[in-house]
């Protein structure tokens, strides 16, 4: 059967802005390029020493259980390299849905959008910081 | 309150995690044609992406069946995930959640019967699992768009 069918998605675009690696998902992910991308930071962050991760799931349109269980393990390997991790622009259907689901995501930071998400990890004072913003020698 | 079911409209392979993508993106499409709103759509879309997982993952990869439903009332979505993998010997325990009995978070049956309003499983130790699940029209009534 030939239905048309969207070409294969590009690499997930991982940016450095500074000390920060900014990630930026969009639409489809499929499972093997979630767990690709997994990898891909936690090199750039071992390589790069950034001390924070910023991943934009704004352009997600579903987070499941597996997406959910790769974001968690992107934030846990990244705090083992001293680096925190924020999840920027979750919808509010997809965060509805997580509720239901029972993902909690323990560990992973939030933040409305990316600004807000560079601002929470660069100890900005408007930000609500969770942690001691000082905290840097491991 | 029986509801009339027409032939099943779609059947779509599990075999690949581009058919779960597929299943994602055909699951979507019907919600809305079927005027979902983006939250139910989110809900069953995620419910869809879970057992499809599963059929792969758990059931050696199977198909989906999807059939649009009325009542008379109100427009639905039932959707049928069918291997002829293991089988599911406790179901109860596989509902639990955070029960898995690989690397997962054990979350996706569970999950899925709460985002649903319909579960079903039906399933025969050696012999497969076939998870069925229905979503309703909900909400406030709100005019059908005329447009495609
Ligand atoms: N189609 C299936 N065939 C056989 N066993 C299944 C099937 N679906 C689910 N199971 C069993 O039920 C258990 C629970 O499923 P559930 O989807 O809740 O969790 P999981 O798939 O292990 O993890 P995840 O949270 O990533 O979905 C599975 O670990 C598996 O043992
Ligand atoms: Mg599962």
């Amino acid at each position: 059967m030939t239905v048309p069918w969207p070409s294969r998605p590009a690499q997930v675009p991982v940016l450095a802005l500074g000390d920060v690696l900014l990630v930026t998902l969009q639409g489809e992910l499929l499972d093997t390029a979630a767990e690709q991308l997994q990898q891909d930071i936690a090199q750039r962050v071992a390589r790069s020493g950034a001390t924070g991760v910023v991943i934009d799931i704004s352009g997600v349109d579903i987070v499941d259980s597996f997406l959910g269980r790769v974001l968690a393990e992107i934030a846990a390997n990244a705090r083992l390299m001293a680096a925190r991790t924020v999840l920027a622009g979750m919808r509010p259907a997809v965060a509805m849905t997580l509720v239901e689901l029972g993902l909690t995501l323990p560990g992973l930071a939030t933040a409305l959008d990316v600004e807000r998400a560079l601002e929470l990890l660069s100890g900005h004072p408007l930000a609500a910081v969770p942690s001691d913003p000082g905290k840097e020698d491991t | 309150m029986e509801a009339v079911s027409r032939p099943v409209t779609a059947e779509l392979p599990i075999g690949s995690d581009a058919d779960l993508s597929r299943v994602r993106q055909r699951v979507r499409q019907a919600a809305t044609d079927l005027g979902f709103g983006l939250a139910q759509q989110t809900k069953v879309v995620t419910a869809a992406s879970e057992l499809a997982r599963n059929t792969l993952v758990h059931g050696g990869g199977g198909l989906m069946e999807m059939t649009s439903l009325d009542d008379g009332h109100r427009r639905g979505l039932r959707l049928s995930f069918v291997d002829h993998g293991p089988g599911i010997r406790d179901v109860e325990l596989a509902l639990t959640d955070g029960y898995t009995s690989g690397g997962g978070l054990g979350l996706g049956l569970g999950g899925a019967r709460r985002l649903m309003q319909h579960f079903t499983i039906d399933t025969t130790p050696g012999q497969g699992t076939t998870v069925t699940v229905e979503a309703w029209e909900q909400g406030v009534p709100t005019a059908r768009r005329g447009t495609p």
